[in-house]
């Protein structure tokens, strides 16, 4: 059996800052995970249906931008919901003040990643959590 | 004494430090030699390499006076919510001695949506103001006189869009286009190749800019037309030679672009700006400056037969680096920009934007705010370092960076001249490659402990979460949306109509100056959403490269 | 839930399950493939091949929205290559065909070359007849470059088509064997790029001096796949070669091979992994292996006598 993990890796919303969203890929390439890399701009929806198409064990999002409250909990519930994948994991990352952070796990963001987190630990997270 | 005498001293001296050094290895690998002496500058020519303030090369900065003439525009960036918020603080910033505006747009504007379209959801009025139609230009400027103020807009995509509701709006204030001073961003490539924010592919796109630098050239001759910016592909990640070197092989397609579209290099070059990043290694991040300079200068003068001196001066607006602020100990960023602010003053800028000690983790208050532009004032009329021209220039260490950062500036140009340019190297994915490379070593130079961000990876302490940040209202979305709906029920939707037909017919029409047609489609209160509707449906849109 | 039933009555999540044990190698990818095998068969499979940065997947998007306009519901299974120091990979290919997401009657799937090479074409032929079984019209299966292991992925393709950018410089020189051998088609992307009519020349010489020319030329088509030009061209080309292979049975020939090298694929898989189970599990490797370091036996007298054993 070769089973890898694979990690969607997604740039909602609008904003082009892409630095730590590419950062986290290679460093979870590294890792030896499989990372689908979505690019810049997509729609929840979009996320949910890659996410499915590719079956991911994980859905790793980055916002910059502010947007997160209002997409964070959209993918959540598209993934959860109308794809039924309640098994994935799924995690957020960007500027994200500390206030916010209990409505994310509220809404089924399993770990909030804020400037400044090493990449291990992303990495160390999603080993420890990822259901597969 | 002698270069042979020094070059002796010099073996003696290392022989002695050799063992002691040895005993701390993570300083014994830095980069940079750990001292420099005359030996390395002795090729570097005084007259044609560094000569005088406002003398080509230009390495030590581009008017004579420099700041003993006038400190450099602190202007800072803001802009948030809606247009009667960001009105708001714009007057608050010219109350507290600020010298210039800079417009922050949030991303449905920078992109060319209206807050009423889906994919809007969420982002509305959240990195930036939120502007829809001239309506809301008009309330964003309302009480400012724009024949006084100069203005400096971050739009790129939609830039001749956004241009053409000021210079509406200054008509309507009674200011002719001739009096405006400003700058737009205007700058594509790097959105390709490190922001983001693109829209239409690179054909088009440099179509609409060699469009504004003929339009402006003629109607609005005080406007600095594009600021090339290296800001972003620094924050993306790239080392500060890239940052510049990059910066510059855009802005020489942007020359090349205008020349083939039939204008005089002459007539338009000097309207050009720069935009760098003051990052955290003060003495590169000065190197990096002067280097800027002599490359350009040459670049215009060698490449391009430049005749007028303003054509071969880099002017530079430059922003303390974002990506350097950290979430952890906030208030360890106010001497992190202190620190940045030297070197862009050292650096010879000619405008600035300090960031406030939490962007890390949200947009800034007004008390952070405040902050940020009295760091500037503190360096200006306390410090000392904006008394002399040039401080640095002599030193051995900076004048060897300063041609250690040209060099390879250089040999990036060359590598992207073989490829066809910087459109051909953006396409192949090149550029952003090279970036990423950094900012993945970067990373993981921090990770490992090899570099040390204080707070971060080291020195770190158990915080409290940070209180007091700034939260835009969550309703900005549907007020504006609102407010959107309600403009658009009162204009004239024919005339809308007309105008937009028109803009179509002109987009297909490769040898049309777009700037009349866009802003004869602002003016019937078109929105931003339906103009860049209207060149999407002819232009296309961007699909981006990535190469991971 | 019942993967292959789920996916037989157009459940996506199914059929994505049912590629993840496939590639997983789970003990129940063998059931669903079984329950999943009768209704295959039906599906156009077109493999897409070609150097890294030739834009494989933007012409991918360009062909399969093409093919959607027809009314034709389309597969692609997009293979990246896996790290071979990490094992990880980045799968990117998706990224070219963002707008092809929300489309129903489209379904992309990512998959890295993992470590057995072998065992990636089998896996990638499995995966193809998931999307065949789940009703896929049009499958494309893309793969980078042009070396023996993705020649054998495409061969699970009825037509292979290899594309190729001008500016490659002596590359076309050193994978022209590869590519004169699998390509029934020649693509050449970004034709507006220096070089190209170039290119076209070089690769007419070439396949004029190819003594194996069967009475299919494989024709050259230009195209900008970022602009759409030459795409409706490109699946003229398609579309004649797929006719010529159905009329003149070469579709079958091709077919029946395929079958033929997938089951001895399958058995020789199955039994090696039975054989390693046994020796490499038990723990009976170590110790033949000490016997031969000694200089005891040799590999080939054990192989032999294992091979006796388990052969009874």
């Amino acid at each position: 059996m070769e089973k890898k993990i694979r990690v969607l890796v997604a740039k909602p919303g609008l904003d082009g800052h892409d630095r730590g969203a590419k950062v986290v890929a290679r460093a979870l390439r590294d890792a030896g995970f499989e990372v689908i890399y979505t690019g810049l701009r997509q729609t929840p929806e979009q996320i949910a249906e890659a996410a499915l198409q590719e079956d991911v064990n994980v859905v790793a999002m980055s916002i910059l931008s502010g947007a997160h409250p209002h997409l964070f909990p959209k993918v959540v519930d598209l993934v959860r919901n109308k794809n039924g994948m309640k098994d994935v994991l799924i995690i957020g990352g960007g500027v994200i003040p500390e206030g916010d952070i209990p409505a994310l796990k509220e809404a089924g963001i399993a770990e909030v990643f804020t400037p400044g987190t090493p990449t291990s630990d992303v990495v160390d997270f999603i080993k420890a959590n990822v259901k597969a | 004494m002698s270069n042979e005498k020094i070059q002796e001293e010099l073996a003696k001296y290392q022989a002695s430090v050799e063992k002691a050094i040895a005993r701390f290895p993570e300083r014994e690998h830095l980069p940079e030699q750990r001292l420099y002496t005359p030996l390395d500058i002795k090729d570097t020519d005084y007259a044609d390499e560094i000569s005088f303030p406002g003398v080509y090369p230009y390495t030590r900065g581009v008017q004579p006076t420099m700041y003993r003439g006038r400190f450099w525009t602190m202007r800072m960036y803001a802009g948030f919510s809606t247009a009667e918020e960001s009105n708001k603080r714009y007057r608050y910033l010219i109350e507290s001695g600020a010298t210039g505006l800079s417009c922050a747009f949030d991303l449905p504007t920078q992109i060319g949506y209206d807050s009423t379209d889906p994919i809007s959801e969420g982002e509305v009025g959240k990195v930036g103001v939120a502007i829809d139609s001239l309506a809301d230009m008009e309330i964003l400027f309302d009480q400012i006189d724009l024949g006084k103020v100069s203005t400096s807009m971050t739009i790129n995509a939609p830039a001749s869009v956004l241009l053409a509701m000021y210079i509406a709006v200054a008509e309507k204030q009674g200011v002719s286009a001739d009096q405006l001073k400003g700058t737009i961003q205007n700058d594509i490539l790097k959105e390709y190749a490190a922001r983001g924010t693109y829209i239409f592919p690179p054909r088009p796109s440099m179509r609409l800019i060699t469009n504004i630098f003929e339009y402006c050239s003629k109607n609005v001759p005080k406007w600095n037309t594009i600021s090339i910016s290296g800001y972003h592909i620094r924050e993306a990640g790239s080392t500060a030679a890239q940052e510049i070197a990059f910066t510059i092989a855009d802005g020489i397609a942007y020359v090349e672009a205008a020349i083939k579209a039939g204008l005089n290099v002459d007539d338009f070059a000097g309207r050009l700006s720069f935009f760098w990043n003051a990052h955290n290694n003060v003495l590169e991040e000065v190197a990096k400056f002067r280097a800027s300079r002599r490359v350009w200068a040459k670049v215009m003068k060698e490449r391009f037969k430049a005749e007028k001196p303003k054509s071969m001066m880099l002017r530079v607006h430059t922003q303390t680096a974002g990506s350097m602020l950290t979430a952890q100990q906030p208030n360890n960023n106010i001497v992190r920009v202190a620190l940045q602010t030297a070197a862009a003053v050292m650096g010879g800028t000619q405008s600035l934007h300090t960031n406030s000690r939490d962007e890390a983790l949200a947009l800034p208050t007004e008390e952070s705010v405040m902050i940020a532009l009295r760091t500037q004032q503190i360096v200006a009329y306390e410090s000392g370092l904006a008394d002399v021209i040039d401080p640095l220039a002599g030193s051995y260490y900076v004048e060897a960076m300063t041609n250690k950062i040209e060099a390879e500036a250089w040999d990036y140009i060359k590598k992207i001249d073989e490829m066809g340019g910087a459109v051909a190297a953006i396409e192949k994915g090149y550029i952003q490659k090279e970036i990423q490379d950094s900012a993945y070593k970067w990373q993981m130079d921090v990770e490992s402990g090899a570099r040390t961000i204080v707070g971060v990876n080291k020195f770190q302490i158990e915080e409290e979460a940070p209180k007091n940040l700034l939260r835009v209202d969550a309703s900005v979305g549907e007020k504006q949306k609102a407010k959107v709906e309600a403009m658009k029920a009162k204009r004239d939707n024919d005339a809308v109509k007309a105008a937009l037909a028109d803009l179509k017919t002109a987009c297909q029409d490769e040898n049309e100056n777009l700037m009349p047609h866009i802003l004869a489609a602002v003016k019937t209160y078109a929105t931003l959403g339906e103009i860049c509707g209207v060149m999407r449906e002819v232009f296309g849109e961007y699909e981006a490269h990535v190469n991971l | 839930m019942d993967i292959a039933e789920e996916l037989l009555q157009g459940n996506r999540l199914a059929l994505s399950r049912a590629i993840t044990a496939i590639e997983n190698e789970y003990d129940e990818a063998t059931e669903i493939m079984k329950k999943l095998y009768p209704h295959t068969g039906h599906a156009f499979v077109l493999g897409i091949t070609g150097p890294p940065g030739a834009g494989k997947s933007t012409l991918t998007d360009r062909l399969a929205r093409a093919y959607r306009e027809q009314g034709k519901t389309v597969g692609i299974v997009a293979v990246d290559p896996t790290s071979p120091f990490t094992g990880g990979a980045i799968l990117g290919d998706r990224i070219r065909m963002n707008g092809l997401t929300l489309d129903e009657g489209v379904f992309i799937r990512s998959m890295g070359t993992r470590g057995s090479l072998g065992g990636l074409s089998h896996k990638t032929a499995d995966a193809v007849k998931a999307m065949d079984a789940f009703g896929k019209d049009v499958i494309f299966v893309e793969t980078v470059g042009v070396g023996q292991s993705e020649v054998d992925i495409v061969k699970a393709a009825d037509t292979t088509m290899v594309v190729l950018i001008p500016g490659m410089g002596d590359d076309i020189q050193a994978i022209k064997a590869g590519i004169l051998e699998i390509g029934d088609l020649f693509c050449i992307n970004k034709a507006d790029h220096d070089g190209a009519d170039k290119l076209v020349r070089e690769l007419n010489m070439m396949l004029d001096l190819d003594s194996n020319m069967s009475d299919w030329r494989p024709p050259i088509q230009k195209v900008i796949a970022s602009q759409g030009e030459g795409i409706e061209e490109l699946i003229g080309y398609i579309e004649k070669h797929y006719a010529y292979i159905q009329g003149n049975g070469l579709l079958a020939e091709r077919r029946t091979k395929r079958i033929r090298d997938e089951m001895l694929d399958i058995l020789s898989s199955n039994i090696g992994r039975y054989i390693k189970g046994k020796i490499v599990d038990s723990g009976r490797l170590d110790g033949y292996v000490e016997s031969i370091r000694k200089h005891e036996t040799d590999p080939y007298t054990v192989v032999g006598d294992i091979m006796k054993e388990m052969l009874k």
